[in-house]
């Protein structure tokens, strides 16, 4: 009885995994294999992915370097906003929403009205009298970027897990002789780790698959493999092949928060990814 | 017997402007079992946080051999605390908790394995080493916790209702084994708990508080036999209190009668308070008694019948081995020594009676197990 109750209120969330997730898996399983023009089956589309790997492990470095710096920003600020009274830590946790409720595309471009080189920092520069500095079109404002926008996403992980950790934890360490820096290597921050992983890759996965990040900071030759696929959908016309790249970055994002997962070690919390 | 280890002078507690601790003045021995016994909210996890270093007072001393500590972060003091509820870190098994504080403290290896291995050994935990802490009992997280804290060897243990959470065969074995280890080890120990048998059972001495006061420090004889207000009278065992009015030295007057009585030292003709114990009532013919009453409820308790008896009005708690059915008459005596004096108190009137029996009772017997902040 209970058990087809159940079956009967997960119906909805099945049909639509089937729908909107499963056959359009397959449909890009399909199309990766199959030949643009002739539509036959073809391996080439696969064996042509080795063109891209440069842009994979681009992709793949600048998201872990963007995944360590939010933790490295959202780590401390997360513990701070869990140590606060409740009506502080809600006022807190709404301000590191706000940005979040502002379009994407628009706090993009903020970046790029700032950095550019004849934007408000650069401007800023020459009223001075100093010169004009390279911001933009670099590696360094693509990862601001991807920091600057994914960082909510690392910092909300990280204080649900952090404000649920019991405070006696806490003084029984304390108790027994740990310093308040010992404390936090030895029991908050193993405590920690279940939010760490989830924020990691709650950064991660979407840094890796970004385009429009790289194309509006970065320079033209530091394509990311989002940028790519995108071009094959929108302008290249060849969707077979992008069905490829994205089939190989998805197998690439398991891999990748897999190895996230296994850093933690404690296999069951491991598994709140996403 | 001992030397004195630590000493509350003036202890005073306030959270938000409430008072929480109203000036204890407090000694505890070295070696000794004492307990801090009261109600929910009384003040005695708070002041064991003191002692603990958890909180600091808002004013009053917290003096460690001959050093105020008041200052001293807890990681420096020569204390361990066993928590309520015991806060085991779950990200380590049992073996990995219990060796905590050596590791911090960088013992060697060899020493580490030993001590924590002769640990397990005495809170008979021995070969559990490596299980997870999720995957003990109530009773074995009970002895990991006490093991961590003991495995460092401190002067003092603090213990914050360690047995709360256990169930009643459990609490009594474990009341034994801490009792056990207290005597073996030689360690100091300072026990919060609300379980007046538990306490009258462990300790050496006793404390009684209720709203952030102490209403009596003693041994547990002491305490139960020579209460010293209706608050512990009632709190500590069952008590029937009445008014009465000492005549002079070794005379009282109460329910129109005088008796004789072992207290002295009262103005003449003050306002008493009397307490008289359920077990030291004498039940008699009716046409022997001091005093005859009615019986109106009997409660088999196994050891004995809890019986209500009405004098005039006024209803007590009598505990006999024989039955005396609902609605006979008996007569009591009361010899001297079973009737205990009080001055009169804040608490006079409050307690000790039993005229709605049932109610109260159950209060006083279920074992709330609440949780003091």
């Amino acid at each position: 009885m209970k058990k087809n109750n159940s079956l009967l209120l997960s119906a909805p969330y099945i049909l639509f995994m089937i729908v909107f997730t499963l056959i359009p898996l397959g449909v890009v399983g399909y199309y990766a294999l199959t030949d643009v023009d002739t539509g036959r089956f073809t391996w080439e589309n696969v064996q042509n992915l080795v063109l891209y790997l440069p842009a994979f492990w681009r992709s793949i470095l600048y998201s872990l370097i963007s995944s360590l710096i939010c933790l490295l920003i959202g780590y401390p600020v997360a513990y701070f906003i869990a140590h606060r009274g409740p009506v502080m830590q809600k006022f807190l946790y709404m301000l590191v929403m706000l940005p979040m409720c502002m379009s994407f595309l628009l706090r993009t471009l903020a970046w790029v009205g700032l950095l550019q080189d004849t934007g408000i920092i650069n401007n800023l520069l020459d009223s001075i009298g100093l010169a004009r500095l390279p911001l933009i079109r670099t590696p360094a404002a693509v990862i601001l970027g991807m920091v600057y926008n994914y960082l909510p996403y690392m910092i909300l992980p990280l204080y649900a897990i952090i404000v649920k950790i019991d405070n006696r934890l806490i003084e029984a360490a304390e108790d027994l002789g740990c310093t308040p820096a010992q404390t936090f290597v030895k029991v908050v921050l193993p405590l920690s780790m279940p939010g760490i992983l989830s924020g990691m890759t709650m950064v991660f996965v979407p840094a890796v698959s970004t385009f429009y990040i790289s194309q509006k900071l970065g320079s033209t030759d530091v394509v990311l493999i989002g940028d790519i696929i995108e071009r094959f959908f929108k302008q290249g016309n060849n969707a077979n092949m992008g069905a490829a790249l994205s089939l190989l970055l998805m197998i690439l994002v398991f891999v990748c928060t897999g190895i996230i997962n296994r850093f933690g070690g404690t296999d069951e919390e491991g598994a709140v990814i996403v | 017997m001992s030397k004195e280890l630590i000493r509350l002078r003036d202890l005073t507690m306030e959270f938000d402007g409430e008072r929480i601790l109203d000036a204890i003045n407090l000694y505890i021995n070295d070696h000794e079992f004492l307990t801090l016994l009261g109600p929910s909210g009384c003040g005695k996890t708070t002041t064991l946080r003191i002692i603990g270093g958890f909180l600091t007072p808002t004013a009053g001393t917290v003096t460690f051999d001959g050093k105020v500590i008041n200052d001293v972060p807890p990681y420096q003091r020569q204390i361990n605390t066993v928590f309520q509820r015991y806060a085991l870190f779950p990200h380590l098994n049992v073996f990995d908790n219990i060796a905590f504080g050596l590791r911090v403290a960088k013992l060697p290896k060899d020493e580490i394995n030993e001590r924590v291995n002769k640990m397990l050994e005495i809170v008979s935990l021995k070969g559990y080493g490596h299980r997870s802490i999720s995957a003990l009992s109530g009773g074995q997280q009970q002895r990991v916790a006490i093991a961590r804290a003991l495995v460092n060897q401190p002067k003092v243990l603090l213990l914050d209702e360690p047995l709360g959470a256990l169930d009643l065969r459990l609490r009594k074995d474990m009341q034994n084994e801490l009792k056990r280890i207290q005597q073996a080890m030689g360690i100091t120990f300072i026990y919060v708990t609300h379980d007046q048998e538990e306490a009258l059972s462990m300790s050496d001495t006793v404390v009684v508080m209720d709203k952030g006061r102490i209403q009596q420090i003693g041994k547990p004889e002491d305490i139960y036999n020579e209460p010293k207000n209706a608050f512990v009278a009632d709190f500590i065992g069952e008590s029937n209190i009445l008014d009465g009015v000492m005549l002079s030295d070794f005379k009282v007057k109460f329910f129109g009668r005088t008796f004789t009585c072992v207290d002295k030292g009262f103005e003449p003709n003050e306002p008493v308070d009397v307490v008289i114990r359920p077990e030291d009532i004498d039940i008699v013919a009716p046409e022997e008694g001091h005093l005859v009453g009615t019986v109106t409820s009997v409660t088999f308790k196994g050891l004995n019948y809890d019986i209500i008896v009405e004098f005039k009005g006024f209803k007590w708690l009598i505990q006999t081995t024989d039955f005396h059915g609902v609605g006979s008459t008996i007569g009591i005596r009361l010899n001297p020594e079973d009737i205990h004096i009080m001055h009169k108190s804040e608490y006079s009137g409050m307690f000790g009676d039993y005229s709605s029996y049932s109610a109260e009772y159950d209060e006083l017997t279920e074992d709330a197990g609440d949780e003091e902040e």
